[in-house]
């Protein structure tokens, strides 16, 4: 059974129709990228996934149960972990705050937990010198790390990641690319949205291609990769 | 400079006369700031709520007319009834309408409102009530040789104390940085699995229990009549106003701010005719500066 089966996804802003029968499986383990320009619809897939733009048809199944119209909280708590493109770290607290607001367990609990402050902070160690800072303070780039460390606070099974590599400069990038293969590492399951090939490949184990809302090719990264025409056509600018 | 020296005496004591009506708009304004921050809904009921924590205090005082430990009953009772009112609006009425348009959330505060307006004359009656303060607080005290009203000073005492408390919740308890949370991106905590709708009826609650306790301090300074809520609620609209939407700290200013400008009119006489015109008179000014308010936050 796969981890996540999204069928035939309809999702509207208002009247607008934005994803028309957007259809895709995940596996656990995988990491699979959305492709697509901006406006494809790649993250309001990811927002429909997370219950933050509800679809109006089509169903979405999650650890084999469905969960199309439930109230976020009930979803993240069932193990999707949402990692927002405009990051959304709470400003107004501390480092330490926003990531003990999306810790759920109470300490002392989590015998067979993953993921805690420590293990975030190892993964993350430029947010330590930071902890009691106002994390409105950071930098692009640590706020990237910030708001993925506060959703694996979450434990989750399932992580969405809305663009990580924007507005980065290219030695962030490349530090972020190591810290997302070593969650891979670690078994978790991961959708990736990005428009930057290069920093999906070597990350990423299948591809979904998104335009104006439709999925439009699917394949494994190496096919992908070597399939000129296709980036042509969906990706270049 | 004779006049200052002159007035000292009495402008000292108009001073902490204004400071202790700003501890109580704060109370008020406070809970209305909060629950704006946090559901974005505009709680056109918080007067009503403030109502009915002053007819509650009465009902408690009247018990034992003077009495100290009623009186001290009364301050911890009509809060605990008010924050439960507050849970059966939330629960029956306001969870409905978080996602619905403002216009439709307006229309239904106003509504209880005036619900729990009529509910409060048909209970108390519609004439003029008063408060006997309790016996240990009748006296005044000389300041500078101005008699001031123990009472107030009570009420002066009060003041830092609420406020430390209302510092402890909000900074030092998981209950108060899910609050702080959800005033920045509601939607987001949702997201990392926090139970928002519990958050938003909690808070409301916290505000309802806010303003029950503003009423039952007011309840021995002001006679009781079924009109108090609206004179009310406008004044903590302009607080919440001046001191920025949903900022704590704006709105503790502002009430402060208000209080003391309406306590110091009275000493001039030409201002002292327009001392109910002057917050209106400071809100227009503050909005044309910075309409976010003082301590607001732009959208």
């Amino acid at each position: 059974m796969a981890l996540l089966e999204v069928e035939r996804l309809n999702t509207f802003y208002g009247q607008s129709h934005i994803l028309f029968d957007v259809s895709l499986v995940v596996d656990k383990g995988e990491v699979v990228c959305l492709l697509g320009r901006n406006g494809a619809g790649k993250s309001t897939t990811l927002k429909s996934i997370i219950g933050l733009v509800p679809p109006r048809w089509g169903s979405i199944r999650f650890k084999g149960q469905e969960i199309a119209g439930l109230p976020p909280y009930r979803i993240a708590r069932m193990g999707i972990g949402y990692v927002p493109e405009e990051r959304r770290i709470f400003a107004n607290l501390s480092v330490r705050e926003n990531l003990e607001v999306a810790c759920r367990l109470t300490p002392g609990e989590g015998n067979g937990r993953r993921w805690d402050m420590e293990r975030v902070l190892a993964l993350f160690p430029r947010l330590r010198p930071f902890l009691e800072r106002r994390a409105g303070t950071l930098s692009g780039g640590e706020q990237q790390m910030l708001t993925i460390a506060r959703t694996l606070m979450t434990n989750p099974d399932l992580l969405l990641l809305d663009e990580p590599s924007e507005g980065l400069a290219p030695v962030v990038v490349q530090a972020l690319k190591e810290q997302l293969l070593r969650l891979k590492e670690t078994g978790l399951t991961i959708i990736l949205a990005e428009q930057n090939v290069r920093f999906v490949s070597g990350l990423g184990d299948r591809v979904y291609i998104l335009e104006k809302g439709h999925i439009r090719y699917q394949a494994p990264m190496e096919r992908f990769l070597a399939d000129e025409a296709v980036r042509m056509a969906y990706l270049a600018v | 400079m004779d006049w200052l020296a002159e007035n000292t005496p009495r402008i000292v004591v108009q001073l902490l006369s204004g400071l202790s009506v700003g501890v109580l708009l704060f109370l008020v304004s406070s809970g209305l700031s909060l629950i704006f921050g946090v559901s974005r809904v505009v709680n056109f009921a918080h007067g009503a709520l403030y109502m009915v924590g002053a007819y509650l205090a009465y009902t408690i005082m009247r018990l034992a007319p003077g009495s100290g430990p009623y009186f001290w009953l009364a301050l911890l009772g009509a809060p605990l009834g008010v924050a439960l009112l507050g849970l059966l609006v939330e629960v029956l009425f306001l969870r409905r309408i978080y996602q619905a348009e403002h216009i439709y959330q307006l229309l239904l505060t106003i509504a209880i409102a005036f619900i729990i307006g009529d509910t409060v004359r048909t209970i108390w009656g519609a004439e003029n009530r008063s408060v006997t303060r309790p016996d240990f607080l009748t006296a005044t005290i000389p300041i500078l040789g101005q008699a001031f009203p123990s009472y107030n000073l009570v009420i002066l005492g009060l003041g830092p104390v609420v406020l430390g408390a209302l510092w402890w919740v909000f900074y030092r308890t998981r209950w108060g940085m899910l609050v702080r949370a959800a005033t920045w991106d509601r939607d987001m905590l949702g997201a990392l699995g926090v139970n928002t709708p519990l958050v938003y009826s909690t808070v409301f609650v916290f505000g309802a229990w806010l303003a029950g306790l503003g009423g039952a301090l007011v309840a021995p300074i002001q006679g009781l009549s079924p009109g108090m809520d609206a004179s009310v609620i406008i004044l903590a609209f302009v607080a919440v106003v001046i001191g920025g939407l949903g900022s704590f700290f704006g709105t503790l200013v502002s009430a402060v701010v208000i209080g003391e400008v309406q306590a110091l009119a009275v000493l001039n006489p030409f201002l002292r005719q327009y001392d109910l015109v002057l917050p209106f008179a400071l809100m227009a000014l503050v909005l044309i500066v910075k309409p976010v308010g003082l301590f607001g936050r732009p959208e």
